[in-house]
């Protein structure tokens, strides 16, 4: 009878081990690749004898990126949408949250819902294109004539973040707040000494989820900066991509290395600074994902 | 609600007398003179209300004022004029995507149902596989290879649509006469699973694996990260239970069956009924990304639909507003809808 049950016990921990690995090498696989194709020569990529190391190594397709002015503007561009856009963001949700976080707030019911019904209703992305526009209109005729404020200001918000905000801040207990009411803070002091430093990890993940997702940002970046020079770096790896596999372009393509190993470059440039700071988010991410604190 | 004359009055104890209740007084004057109070509390307490400030105006400009530019799809097609200067033309464009029968309604026809096989296979393959994996990762003891397991599969996640899409399509593209094909199609050529020729033409070019694509790609990206809440879930199980269960002579199915699966039941039904709740929310970007004129038998979706009439040429905005209109309320059901369930099923609400 022991036996038996050893036995069952360790298939499924070889089972487990097994397809773990194999599900892990797969997540790896495509990054390993891009490596690889990126820093082999030409003849290796395009006859397809690149397969886990890279052949006949060059490092030409990096330096040809590298040497593209465009290449670091966008960098560039998306630094400045990530610094500004989460900056932005978090100020709004953390006011937001922390005011809708306080019984004592008249309305809180309505601008609760106010909150959450954007979640379940979205205008569409015509609607949105079409309002985009009117506001590019109007920060024009204010004199914000350069688009990336529009995306800083005006994108990325998400109820969801202000709603993980909110619970942290519910669960500060009161007594600390009173504590320092009582000691003469004013409301800005209380958010800033109790609350903040009290829910670090919640702000720590959310901050990480609008950076994330301002680095990430492709759609309307695209669809509302119209200067080629302020495009981030997400639009200029597809403008990338979509004119290097167009086979027109690329007939006359003579260089020592393949056209995809400038691809796969630019793919591993703009994952690096993700790559860099992933271990020190990690811990953070499963915060984010508690369903059970959830609730309107 | 008028108060009734027993609520004003209370009795005083030593002279024995009725007199008027004070905090009675208070609360019929606040019913009186609503607005009144609601301005000097807010009046009084300014600070807190002004923090609430930039959070409505974002939400307002670019959560809402969107929703009023969405009744555009009642009005007169005319992208010239403002939607408050159009004239009301009641459901024209619903009929017509509905019921023309013209390209364009078919176009939307095709549009709605692959929505919505995209967001069913994504529940059918990409709903149990985080399970799987957090069955797996719980198996593994040691804490360095569950990190190094979790890393890895949780890497995908936060990598970039036009990033994974970029991969996609340099990993399966076609082959030419002096060119390779991509390697994942060479890999799957060489198992024979597809035939070289199919392989060679692109797999992106076949609608017939746009389908799967999209599952896959989304699978390679999701599953880890996913799984995060299942494991949570098994992780926060008693050992305490397994060796009751083992005592009691279960092997590991029945552990399975019998302490695991009832433990991360109601995780999995709240996770599921979301899903549900989601069925109409297709990643419009990664659709975009990976799409082109030869796959929209299968890869067209509403949003890229209406993305292609409203905003480069096609049927206009109006079309593409009452696309996303009809899209976006059955989407909205079904979330209300999913939280009703979960309400009543397991007593959490989600929103």
């Amino acid at each position: 009878m022991k036996r038996k049950l050893e036995i069952s016990e360790l298939i499924f921990k070889i089972l487990s081990y097994t397809m773990l690995t194999v599900f892990a090498l797969c997540c790896l696989y495509p990054f390993v690749y891009a490596v690889a194709a990126s820093i082999s020569g030409r003849s290796a990529v395009e006859y397809g004898s690149v397969v886990l190391f890279p052949k006949d190594i060059q490092f030409d397709a990096f330096k040809r990126m590298f040497s593209d002015n465009m290449f670091w503007n966008s960098y560039s561009n998306t630094l400045f949408l990530t610094l500004f856009g989460t900056i932005w963001s978090m100020v709004v949700a953390i006011l937001g949250a922390y005011a809708l976080s306080k019984k004592r707030l008249l309305f809180r019911t309505f601008f609760n819902f106010f909150l959450v019904f954007t979640m379940w209703f979205s205008a569409g992305i015509v609607p949105q294109y079409l309002n985009y526009l009117a506001t590019k209109d109007v920060f024009n005729a204010m004199g914000i004539v350069d688009d990336k404020w529009l995306v800083v200001i005006a994108m990325g918000m998400a109820a969801m973040n202000i709603i993980l905000l909110r619970n942290a801040f519910e669960g500060v207990p009161s007594e600390i707040e009173e504590a320092a009411i009582v000691d003469g803070a004013t409301e800005m002091q209380v958010l800033r000494q109790v609350y903040l430093p009290m829910s670090k990890s919640t702000i720590a993940t959310v901050a990480l989820f609008f950076g994330i997702s301002r680095w990430n940002g492709y759609f309307w970046a695209r669809q509302m900066i119209s200067n080629q020079n302020e495009h981030p770096l997400q639009v200029f790896i597809r403008l990338r991509l979509e004119q290097f596999t167009d086979p027109e372009t690329m007939a006359g393509w003579n260089e020592s290395y393949a056209s995809d190993s400038v691809i796969y470059a630019l793919i591993i440039c703009s994952i690096v600074p993700i790559l860099v700071i992933y271990p020190f988010i990690q811990k953070y991410f499963a915060k984010g994902v508690n369903v059970g604190g959830v609730k309107e | 609600m008028k108060a009734k004359a027993a609520d004003f009055l209370i009795l005083d104890k030593e002279t024995g007398a009725y007199k008027i209740d004070p905090e009675q007084a208070v609360r019929d004057d606040v019913e009186k003179h609503y607005w009144h109070h609601v301005l000097l509390t807010v009046a009084k307490d300014w600070r807190l209300y002004l923090m609430l400030v930039p959070m409505i105006l974002v939400f307002l400009f670019w959560r809402y004022f969107p929703m009023y530019e969405l009744l555009g799809c009642f009005k007169v097609s005319d992208n010239v004029l403002p939607v408050s200067e159009q004239l009301f033309s009641g459901f024209s464009y619903f009929k017509r995507l509905l019921f023309a029968g013209d390209g364009l309604s078919t176009d939307f026809w095709r549009a709605l149902r692959n929505t919505f096989l995209l967001s069913f296979y994504g529940l059918c393959f990409g709903f149990p596989i985080p399970i799987i994996l957090a069955l797996f990762f719980n198996e593994v003891r040691s804490n360095i290879a569950r990190s190094v397991f979790q890393v890895l599969t949780y890497l995908p996640k936060f990598m970039s649509t036009v990033v994974m899409a970029s991969l996609v399509t340099m990993l399966v593209k076609q082959g030419s006469l002096t060119t390779e094909m991509g390697i994942v199609s060479r890999f799957l050529a060489g198992l024979g699973l597809i035939s070289r020729d199919v392989a060679n033409a692109g797999l992106l070019n076949n609608p017939a694996f746009f389908r799967s694509i999209y599952q896959i790609s989304g699978i390679w990206e999701g599953a880890g990260y996913d799984s995060i809440v299942f494991f949570a879930a098994i992780i926060a199980i008693s050992p305490t239970s397994y060796e009751a269960a083992q005592i009691d002579g279960a092997d590991k199915m029945a552990q399975m069956r019998y302490v695991v699966l009832p433990s991360i039941l109601s995780t999995i039904v709240i996770m599921l009924i979301t899903r549900i709740g989601n069925l109409l929310n297709v990643g419009y970007e990664k659709v975009l990304l990976l799409y082109n004129t030869k796959t929209y038998m299968t890869a067209d979706v509403v949003s890229t639909f209406a993305h292609r009439n409203g905003m480069q040429s096609g049927g206009g905005t109006g079309i593409a507003a009452a696309a996303e209109m009809m899209n976006n309320v059955i989407g909205m059901l079904l979330v209300i809808g999913a939280n009703k369930i979960a309400k009543t099923a397991s007593n959490t609400s989600l929103y």
